[in-house]
């Protein structure tokens, strides 16, 4: 067999190509400036408490606690509601010793998790081609 | 010509050590689940969590670096340098030991599977550069190369290219919109897969060459189809871990239609399905292919769950759930485990005494019954999880979770013996090929 260096070079393109447009996104989506400072801190402050070991974002994380992305729209369930669960802490879940100043971060984070989409799969149906699609 | 040096010794013994410590940090992080209290002010799962991801990825890791030296080692004799090598070694050990010492005190700042502080992966991503500069270096100049050989630079390569895109999220601009955020993140896990795949699938390559004396395995067209498919598939099929984040369409439909390519490879397997068993049946007594062939079965069953999960329609009931968890220990433990003791069987067997194989046969089996109840007990779990899902608003996650106990006691019976199993071989083999012995 000959070095297949084309179809290797060709697919690395490709790929770069691809990496690139994904890489663009938050020019497509801009987030606005007075918000982006506050949901980029608070993402820290959620990696800095390991929340992902227990929690989930849209099904992404750990899957000893409950998914937290839309966790600020149910009601009754506001930042106050949020607040107490981490210092009191539940069940598995520790409780934190966390600055004031940190949770609100946190918060930001969270509301701005809840208004980019619905995360349970209840929102969803399924289209004719195996694809799925949140309800509007 | 040289004979082969045990140069990349070192990489697996500490790989074996990580095994060790993967398969305990996930026995006692596992209790939680049990016992919801058990040590959650001090050691609980937060801290056991990051210890086992990082633990058992890292035997991988490190456990595949050991596996691709030593063959080199083997088909090179003397070209590989031994400062390089042991440069690279002590950068592990440092990150290693940066790692696990932060997330004893409870340091955190990374993402999911890297929990540890940023700083901690520098030394990880120094190594693996001195790793691609050592490979290109030994590897110029050989003519045309084997697939295996391919496999290799190919998952070297990606790994680092993943391994600095993991964290693209230091930068405010990517951090701060979520959804391109989380975007990133699972297009690195998906491709950070595919590439330590293809330095372990490589390796298995290069030890069926060896057993069978085959070379042309790893020279032929179908050899080459099956890396481009691979190559195509670490690009490009990640898209299918995020079917429920509100990400750009076309990333869906492309993940979707490039994960359904697999299905070449499932049923090609099943078409040759014949002819491995009865090879089976020759090599059997052999440690190395038994591995093998135990890889090959848990390919089979993972990869047709990958796919099923791959549609869309099927992910959306199985998306964050014990399932997907099913198929990462399915895969991390059913393949690249059981290719990773095949390499070390291979390259250590000679310092392993005859007397206690028939303990090792005995142990092969439980470690395949136990993983496979494991397996069983998690997708049982996600199925149920994923019910609950779909009617969120009935129950409780409390009432949910407490539903799934006999799923979970399961689950910590079968991971004891499990973790019992992966003691005994990486106790064995750590223990005979120990220095100075």
């Amino acid at each position: 067999m000959k070095t297949p260096l084309v179809p290797f070079v060709l697919l690395c393109m490709a790929f770069m190509a691809y990496t690139i447009s994904i890489y663009q996104r938050p020019l497509r989506q801009p987030v606005p400036a007075s918000e982006a400072g506050r949901i980029a801190q608070g993402r820290l402050v959620w990696q800095k408490y390991n929340c992902q070991s227990c929690h989930q974002l849209f099904g992404l994380g750990g899957y000893l606690g409950p998914d937290l992305t839309n966790l600020l729209s149910v009601p009754g369930k506001d930042a106050n509601y949020l607040k107490a669960f981490v210092r009191s802490g539940i069940r598995q879940m520790p409780a934190f010793d966390i600055p004031e100043e940190e949770l609100e971060l946190l918060v930001d984070f969270l509301r701005a998790a809840d208004r980019s989409g619905k995360a349970s799969p209840a929102n969803f149906r399924i289209k004719s081609d195996g694809m799925i699609e949140a309800h509007e | 010509m040289n004979d082969p040096r045990p140069i990349a010794k070192p990489f697996l013994l500490t790989a074996l050590v990580l095994l060790v410590l993967a398969a305990l940090f996930g026995l006692l992080a596992s209790f939680s689940y049990l016992f919801p209290e058990w040590g959650k002010q001090s050691f609980g799962f937060i801290r056991l969590r990051p210890m086992h991801a990082t633990a058992a990825l890292c035997w991988i890791f490190v456990g595949a670096t050991g596996a691709v030296y030593s063959a080199i080692e083997h088909k090179f004799p003397g070209s590989l340098s031994r400062t390089l090598i042991r440069v690279q070694w002590a950068l592990w050990i440092v990150a290693l030991v940066g790692a696990f010492g932060c997330y004893s005190l409870g340091i955190f700042g990374g993402r999911e599977y890297w929990e540890f502080p940023p700083v901690v992966a520098l030394p990880i991503a120094l190594s693996w550069l001195i790793m691609l500069v050592h490979f290109a270096r030994v590897m110029r100049n050989r003519g045309s190369w084997p697939v295996y050989q391919w496999m290799w630079m190919t998952g070297i390569a990606f790994f680092l290219f993943t391994f600095i895109e993991n964290y693209l999220w230091l930068f405010p601009y990517f951090r701060a919109e979520l959804i391109t955020d989380l975007t990133i993140q699972w297009k690195v896990n998906g491709s950070m897969v595919g590439a330590w795949n293809q330095m372990l699938y490589g390796t298995s390559i290069f030890l069926m060459v060896r057993i069978s004396g085959n070379d042309q395995l790893a020279k032929s067209r179908m050899a080459f189809f099956l890396y481009f498919l691979g190559l195509f598939n670490l690009m490009f099929n990640w898209g299918h871990h995020i079917y429920t984040l509100p990400t750009d369409a076309y990333v869906k439909y492309f993940g979707y239609l490039v994960s359904m390519t697999e299905w070449f490879i499932l049923l090609r397997m099943l078409y040759l399905w014949r002819s491995s068993l009865s090879d089976y049946r020759k090599h059997s007594f052999y440690f190395p292919y038994r591995f093998m062939i135990a890889a090959e079965v848990w390919l089979l069953l993972n990869l047709f769950q990958a796919l099923l999960m791959s549609i869309p329609a099927i992910n959306l009931y199985t998306h964050g759930t014990h399932v997907t968890v099913a198929h990462a220990m399915g895969t991390t433990i059913g393949i690249n485990t059981m290719i990773l003791f095949a390499a070390m069987f291979t390259f250590l067997e000679k310092d392993i005494p005859q007397r206690i194989f028939p303990l090792l046969s005995k142990t092969f089996f439980l470690m395949q019954g136990s993983l496979l109840l494991f397996w069983i007990s998690l997708l049982a779990a996600g199925i149920a999880r994923g019910q609950w899902q779909i009617n969120a608003n009935e129950r409780s996650f409390a009432e949910m979770m407490q539903d799934l106990q006999p799923m979970f006691i399961t689950l910590v019976a079968s991971g004891t013996l499990l973790t019992a199993a992966l003691m005994v071989f990486a106790g064995c083999l750590g223990w005979y090929a120990r220095p100075g012995r």
